[in-house]
């Protein structure tokens, strides 16, 4: 009998979300990152395309360097600094980014809206929440204060018309609504998620801009609590490689994140 | 919530503290009586680095009760404080154990039914509050927070403002000045004078902001060995109150070049307080806070093996 090989490799979400969020990276960007999918994307980007890509973490480091299979457990450890350009305060380092000095910052969250909105707070009211999440840490400001994509789950309950809380602000209301609260640059470049690739049309409404390989458009409207823009020509993503992978796999050998 | 402490209040405050270079070493237990029910306390250190463990340890022990804790951000001692029924409320901008843990089970269950609030800021924010206390004005302009819902929960004690200047929209947050700031540090001289490795965090800023200052410390070193390296001290010895010396005083976290945290003390201990955040913390609490009658015994308890292995762990970021 032949043995039948797989024409892909089979990936995790939690590494299809790293690999196309680190396929988003250009070489030579400043970026801020946080532990999770976007450390893993932005050290798999490191160790393809983006060897000059400087991370920074809200611990307070600047340059950051992972070796493999020593992930730190936060962005505020001791193994965020090693091999680093420099070590500095944390508020320090989140006032480079409000002074101007970062391109682009990764965030996750438990729920996002149609405006690229983000909530790691509360589920339900926030007065008699049904599950109180950890909160903002440095997310609210990262996307105050600069471009990010939003590496996320794509489940109904996850992408939903309104965010039960806005921690961190997207579009916030669409339109010209996050220049009039007092956030002139920055907002949400895109989402990428286990489906596809998301971004925003022109009134900040969630639109899609690819699927990856073998999603239908149907899979990705019965997984999504709003109507998405349709765009005429929806593009496909290149698959995950076997590269990307076994990459991610050496940066995380125990699966602390890639599982 | 903190409410803002006019500038007469804090400067009185630096006034009435002995200020002089003397030797402010002792016991855990003599630095807990520094702290009194119902004060607010600022926590240095950030997640699981530098948390002054042994310092909340004792306070939990002596049975301390309805404090304001504040801190950048929370992890296991979020669930110490809130858990063992020592803070009435947390002011933070994130609490949960760990990223790799996903929610913790008794900051849910303590939030959710209301025992303990959680008064929720964004990371850069409390950076802002905790300077502001440090420079001694009551506020500072940001440039975040404004158009979230945390501004909303948070309006009694944020103000937006037109820039006076440019026209442009700010926001201004309160400045926190603490009762008391517990901040663990590599090393220190008998006076504070305090030495950090690695990354300092908010702890300056928490140091100079706070009434009084306790510094646990790994090691207390002679003021001529701070002298040869004067680059490294940190927080100056005026604004220290108390100087202990603790060793693995940030266990089960971890504390730069020396250790790292106790993973699998963290992991067991994960497991048994999510899987009953009531009767499983209160378990935790008895055989490792109230049963130890000193933090040698606490450290017992984690056990030599896990101490060794974040010991090596710790030391290799500088010899791998």
């Amino acid at each position: 009998m032949t043995e039948v090989i797989a024409e892909r490799p089979v990936a995790t979400a939690a590494e299809v979300l790293a690999v196309y969020t680190a396929r988003t990276l250009t070489n030579g960007l400043v970026v801020f990152a946080g532990v999770g999918t976007p450390l893993l994307a932005a050290t798999l980007a490191q160790r393809l395309d983006c060897p000059d890509l400087t991370i920074l973490f809200e611990g307070g480091v600047v340059g950051a360097y992972i070796e493999d299979a020593k992930l730190p457990p936060s962005t505020n450890d001791q193994r965020c600094t090693r091999l680093s350009n420099m070590v500095l305060g944390s508020s320090e380092v989140m006032l480079m980014m409000q002074r101007g000095y970062v391109d682009l910052g990764f965030l996750g969250g438990a729920q996002i809206d149609r405006f690229g909105n983000l909530n790691s707070s509360f589920i339900g009211d926030a007065a008699h929440p049904k599950v109180r999440l950890p909160g903002s840490g440095g997310a609210n400001d990262i996307a105050s204060l600069t471009d990010f994509i939003v590496s996320i789950r794509h489940e109904r309950r996850r992408f939903v018309p309104n965010v039960d809380f806005i921690t961190t602000p997207g579009f916030v209301s669409g339109g010209d609504s996050r220049r009039e609260c007092g956030l002139p640059y920055g907002g949400c470049r895109c989402v990428v998620s286990d489906l596809g690739i998301f971004g925003f049309d022109s009134a900040r409404r969630m639109s899609i801009q690819a699927l990856h390989a073998g999603v239908t458009l149907e899979e990705v409207r019965d997984n999504t609590g709003f109507d998405l823009v349709v765009p005429e020509n929806m593009r496909t993503t290149e698959p995950v490689t076997e590269q990307e992978l076994a990459i991610l796999r050496r940066i995380d050998p125990d699966k602390i994140f890639i599982s | 919530m903190l409410s803002v402490r006019s500038y007469q209040d804090i400067r009185d405050s630096v006034s009435r503290r002995d200020r002089t270079l003397r030797d402010k070493t002792m016991s855990l237990a003599a630095a807990a009586r520094l702290v009194h029910d119902g004060a607010s306390v600022g926590i240095g250190g950030s997640i699981v680095s530098r948390t002054p463990m042994a310092m909340i340890w004792q306070l939990i022990k002596d049975g301390r009760k309805d404090l304001v804790v504040s801190r950048s951000m929370m992890s296991t001692d979020g669930d110490w404080v809130v858990g063992s029924g020592m803070a009435r409320e947390i002011v933070t901008s994130w609490c949960a154990q760990g990223i790799m843990w996903g929610l913790s089970g008794v900051a849910r269950h303590r939030f959710e039914t209301g025992m303990v609030g959680y008064e929720e800021w964004s990371h850069l924010a409390m950076g802002m509050r905790y300077r502001a206390g440090a420079m001694a004005v009551p506020f500072l302009p940001m440039r975040t927070v404004m158009g979230s819902d945390i501004a909303r929960l948070n309006r009694d004690q944020v103000t937006p403002i037109d820039c006076p200047f440019t026209g442009e929209k700010l926001l201004l947050v309160p400045a926190i000045n603490p009762d008391v700031a517990l901040i663990h540090v590599q090393r220190c001289d008998v006076h504070g004078n305090a030495q950090i490795d690695g990354l300092p965090f908010m702890d300056l800023d928490l140091a100079l902001a706070a009434d009084r200052v306790i510094l646990t410390t790994e090691q207390i070193v002679s003021s001529d060995q701070i002298r040869r390296f004067p680059d490294l001290t940190r927080i100056p010895f005026f604004c220290v109150d108390a100087v202990v010396e603790v060793a693995y005083g940030s266990a089960p976290h971890e504390c730069y070049g020396l250790y790292e945290p106790m993973m699998d003390h963290l992991d067991a201990y994960v497991a048994q307080v999510n899987a009953d955040p009531v009767a499983g913390f209160a378990a935790f609490v008895e055989a490792f806070i109230r049963q130890p009658e000193t933090w040698v015994d606490f450290l017992e308890k984690i056990g030599l093996p896990e101490i060794l292995s974040a010991t090596r762990r710790g030391r290799s970021i500088r010899y791998d």
